[in-house]
């Protein structure tokens, strides 16, 4: 206290590396707690380190630093072992889908459907699954995407009093709707009208589950644009209708797109409905206004359950999974480019 | 083509708040009249009463009547869009639209009210430039957006995209409240050429700027926080800095206000 001024201000911290020192320590315990203790699963293995190693870092930066860095350092190294949570079952995902879809995903997989291959034979492919799921997912989008943001430009632009609310209630009621339910709406009608399965119908529920997607992404673009660009249209002259769809519509095209696709992502993944309104078809079928039809969701289940336990069809069903989601990733691709394409502008 | 306009016992509403009270003042063609006033006393919501910009914010609605040139703005089947292409306005932030090019922000009110002639959209953009005295800046970047632009530049900008569909009455409101003072003496000298050929309204908070651009001069003042506000009194700029009739003016200009 008598010695040097700056001592206040100074104090000890711990080295740079030390952060890594302590993984590698919480990693090396945590094996050998699970050798040690005998515990089968790997999980467990990896949660037991991620507890040591909060706790090693709270008990050795506190032991150093003093208390308040150590709750900082508890922090980071709590948000750490939140995202490696986060990440690993993401990554092995993507790894199990890639390592075992590629085995038959090729080109005959993609321009072939499965017809009279028996489900445990291998051979076949999900051709028909995809043109199913294009047409299905593409109708729904025709019909809920211009829905979606036409709610979503009334909401935000001309909404006022009861109706606007009112919508905007039952919006967030359809946004909780599971898709089963919205498959039976559409299979009620259906069967009013003595109706067999086809595409379209799966089209109806998946535009029923897409809509408030839609709507709810478009508000939140909606409202971002400032009402300072609003006003410098109007008082140019320009009517309202033509100041959304030429000023404040073009501003926020780019997160619309993206909602849009987030939405589309959503629903081509959806099963239910397509199972009750689409059916599942093994012959292809590109007519989605009549017959019966598959889809991605749809083959990668009826391949799962109908395998009998035959890895041809395990096979199948992975390798339809990965391509569902490349597609889904193509879909977030192409919409993460319109998105810099039409984005305003902000360079010299 | 600049018009004359007359304000008669005009108030304007927020919801149920009253803004501002019983206005009555008259505008010549081709001056520059200014309005001073400390925050919060009205002057940018009378400014919207002007265009009727006021009821574009929820709630907003004005009694009273706003003539210009004999024609009452407020009157019946009065189209509020055919309003704002005779009186337009320049805001207190630049705000060029973000998706637009330079040269689009410009023909933005051409393009979007859709009356013009394809052939005479680069000459009206050139020459709106100019009168913006922009047009040596940008004049090799039309193609680039208008937010890259400086702010100094973007506000003549925004002027330059007011006067293309050629109003007969210029609101501006702050026009050089975020800018720099080399960019506000471009504005001010703007102003200056810009009177020739509207009448021009501008709201500012600087009064060494309202002395330097104006012909006439009005300052309002509201009794207390919440209270209407009102114009106190409206004469030539001259009178009102030397010599106003009112007190509390007087207060004001030399701050030694409440």
């Amino acid at each position: 206290m008598s010695t040097a001024a700056a001592s206040t201000l100074r104090g000890a911290t711990l080295p740079k590396w030390s952060p890594y020192a302590i993984v590698g320590g919480a990693i090396v315990l945590g094996v050998a707690i699970g050798l040690v203790g005998g515990l089968d699963s790997k999980v467990q293995w990896g949660l037991i380190a991620g507890l040591l190693y909060v706790l090693g870092t709270y008990a050795i930066a506190a032991r150093v630093e003093g208390r308040r860095q150590a709750k900082d350092r508890v922090a980071t190294s709590l948000v750490w072992v939140a995202f490696v949570v986060a990440v690993v079952p993401l990554v092995s995902l993507i790894w199990v889908t890639v390592s075992r879809g590629v085995k038959v995903l090729d080109v005959y997989f993609l321009s072939h459907s499965m017809g009279v291959v028996a489900d445990s034979q291998p051979g076949g492919g999900a051709y028909a699954a995809i043109i199913g799921s294009l047409e299905q997912v593409g109708l729904a989008t025709l019909i809920g995407a211009p829905v979606g943001i036409l709610t979503a430009v009334y909401l935000v632009e001309y909404g006022r009093g009861r109706l606007a609310k009112a919508v905007t209630f039952f919006v967030d009621v359809m946004t909780g709707i599971p898709s089963i339910v919205a498959g039976l709406f559409i299979l009620s009608l259906m069967l009013i009208f003595d109706m067999e399965p086809f595409g379209f119908a799966g089209s109806l529920a998946l535009a029923i589950l897409m809509m408030p997607v839609v709507v709810r992404s478009t508000e939140e673009m909606l409202k971002l644009v400032p009402n300072e660009l609003r006003e410098a249209s109007l008082a140019l002259g320009v009517p309202k209708w033509r100041t959304i769809l030429k000023v404040v519509l073009p501003t926020s095209i780019g997160g619309i797109t993206t909602g849009v696709m987030l939405a589309i992502a959503r629903i081509a993944g959806e099963t239910a409905p397509v199972l009750l309104l689409v059916f599942g078809n093994p012959f292809i079928n590109n007519n989605p206004f009549e017959g019966a039809q598959s889809s991605l969701p749809l083959f990668i289940y009826q391949q799962y359950a109908n395998s009998a336990g035959a890895n041809a069809a395990y096979d199948r069903a992975w390798a339809a999974s990965l391509t569902l989601i490349a597609f889904v990733m193509i879909l977030n691709l192409v919409a993460r480019g319109i998105a810099r394409w039409k984005a305003p502008k902000t360079g010299r | 083509m600049s018009k004359r306009i007359d304000v008669s016992g005009l108030t304007a509403y927020y919801g149920s708040h009253k803004a501002i009270e019983d206005i009555s003042m008259n505008v010549e063609p081709r001056t520059v009249t200014a309005f001073i006033g400390p925050s919060g006393c009205g002057k940018s919501t009378f400014l919207r009463t002007l265009n009727r910009m006021h009821e574009v914010t929820p709630g907003g609605r004005v009694e009273g009547k706003v003539l210009l040139d004999d024609e009452n703005l407020y009157g019946a089947n009065i189209d509020p869009v055919a309003v704002r292409r005779e009186v337009g306005m320049v805001f207190q932030r630049p705000n060029p639209f973000p998706t637009m090019s330079i040269f689009d922000n410009v023909a933005a009110g051409l393009r979007l009210n859709g009356n013009f002639k394809k052939s005479e959209l680069g000459d009206i953009v050139e020459k709106s430039l100019k009168g913006a005295n922009l047009w040596n800046e940008v004049k090799d970047r039309l193609n680039k957006p208008g937010s890259g632009l400086s702010g100094g530049q973007q506000q003549r900008l925004c002027i330059a995209r007011a006067i293309a569909v050629e109003p007969k009455v210029l609101l501006m409101d702050e026009p050089c409240s975020a800018l720099d003072p080399i960019s506000t003496l471009a504005i001010e000298d703007l102003i200056g050429e810009l009177k020739e050929r509207f009448t021009i309204v501008i709201v500012t908070h600087n009064m060494q700027q309202a002395a330097r651009v104006s012909d006439r001069t009005a300052f309002f003042n509201l009794a207390a926080v919440g209270q209407p506000g009102k114009l106190i009194e409206i004469d030539d700029t001259e009178r009102i800095f030397s010599n106003p009739s009112v007190q509390a003016t007087e207060d004001y200009i030399s701050g030694r206000f409440g």
